[in-house]
């Protein structure tokens, strides 16, 4: 989204407010990130300047070839794939949770960006609003 | 200190099973002594469950919601309970706590971008 | 940025991971079962010692008091409630939880 499209409906003098989510959390087991997409789903459409990233278990909510039908829980890693249009734009894995659970980016769904922690710890630095799921 | 700034609370788990609800008391209560100002209290995931009235705890525990909904009117702070999360889970407007009401995550989202600090207590 | 850290580093590793997103400027608060960890004598006293010589870590006063934590590890620094409201009001929060 172009930032020329922010808009003044909030009184804050047109400035987005910076919303992390951070997903610490694997899925199905609590619903904590479940929720936590949830939000961002709604949260979307007030056109804020959303971002989430994934630390610790919470790189499993984006697992490939996920099958919750014997469990009967609602698959949901699809859905951060199509997190862009909502204006998400970046979905931050972070490397060595990434590593430490014998993963790599392969085994993801597409459209996320494996970084470094320093990276993240950037990103949580400049928020104004920061979301644990 | 002087400076009187806007909180906002998010609570993420039930009453009595986790210590969350209890942090986020003190904490609100805290921050009002001090003198800020409380701009809302949304309730989601189990932290709905606050909000019961149905709840009857014994005497010599405290009352989670009673002490939530007596705060909360006192210092006439808005108390959402997330609508979704508060269907799933049973908790409608026959069975919600005075000074309470249920709404969107959409205020979750305008108290985030209103108040000056928004925390989160939760697992 | 205040950190926020509310689990027993004996049971998860969430202190051990905040600290790895928490810049050395950046405060850590510890609370509920997370003042666990500000106890001396145990077998993590020299892990956080050793995050003590980059940031300030506070426990949380009555969350030590109910769990009976008197004896801390040098360099802790003590908060009450008033204190955790300060040191959001200051510096703004990531709750790790």
């Amino acid at each position: 989204m172009a930032d020329d499209e922010i808009r003044d409906e909030e009184g804050n003098g047109g400035e987005k407010t910076k919303f992390l989510f951070i997903f610490k959390r694997p899925p199905h087991g609590a619903i904590y990130p479940y929720e936590g997409l949830e939000v961002i789903l709604i949260m979307a459409a007030y056109e804020q300047e959303i971002t989430a990233a994934f630390v610790d278990d919470g790189v499993y909510c984006l697992k490939k070839g996920q099958d919750t039908a014997g469990v009967g829980i609602k698959e949901f890693a699809k859905t951060f794939k199509v997190l862009e249009p909502y204006g998400v734009e970046h979905l931050y894995v972070d490397r060595v949770s990434l590593e430490a659970r014998g993963l790599t980016e392969d085994d993801l769904i597409t459209g996320v960006e494996v970084v470094e922690a320093e990276e993240i710890a950037n990103v949580i630095s400049a928020q104004k609003v920061i979301l644990p799921f | 200190m002087g400076y009187r700034m806007k909180f906002a609370i998010l609570i993420l788990e039930g009453p009595y099973q986790h210590q969350a609800s209890d942090s986020a008391y003190h904490f609100t209560e805290a921050a009002l002594k001090k003198g800020h100002e409380i701009t809302g209290i949304f309730f989601y995931n189990d932290g709905v469950y606050n909000t019961t009235s149905l709840m009857t705890p014994p005497q010599d525990d405290r009352h989670i919601s009673k002490r939530w909904s007596e705060l909360v009117q006192q210092y006439k702070i808005d108390t959402i309970v997330c609508i979704a999360a508060a269907k799933r889970r049973g908790i409608t407007e026959s069975n919600l706590a005075p000074g309470a009401r249920i709404s969107g995550l959409g205020q979750l989202t305008e108290l985030g971008i209103n108040a000056e600090r928004l925390i989160t207590f939760g697992d | 940025m205040l950190f926020t850290v509310n689990k027993s580093p004996f049971t998860t590793e969430s202190l051990r991971s905040c600290l790895r997103f928490a810049g050395k400027d950046n405060p850590v608060l510890l609370y509920e079962d997370g003042v666990y960890g500000a106890q001396a004598g145990t077998a993590l006293e020299g892990f956080i010692k050793g995050a003590l010589t980059s940031r300030i870590i506070y426990a949380l006063k009555e969350d030590l008091a109910a769990r009976g934590i008197d004896s801390l590890i040098d360099g802790v620094r003590v908060v009450d409630y008033a204190g955790f409201v300060d040191l959001v009001a200051e510096r703004n929060v990531c709750p790790w939880i």
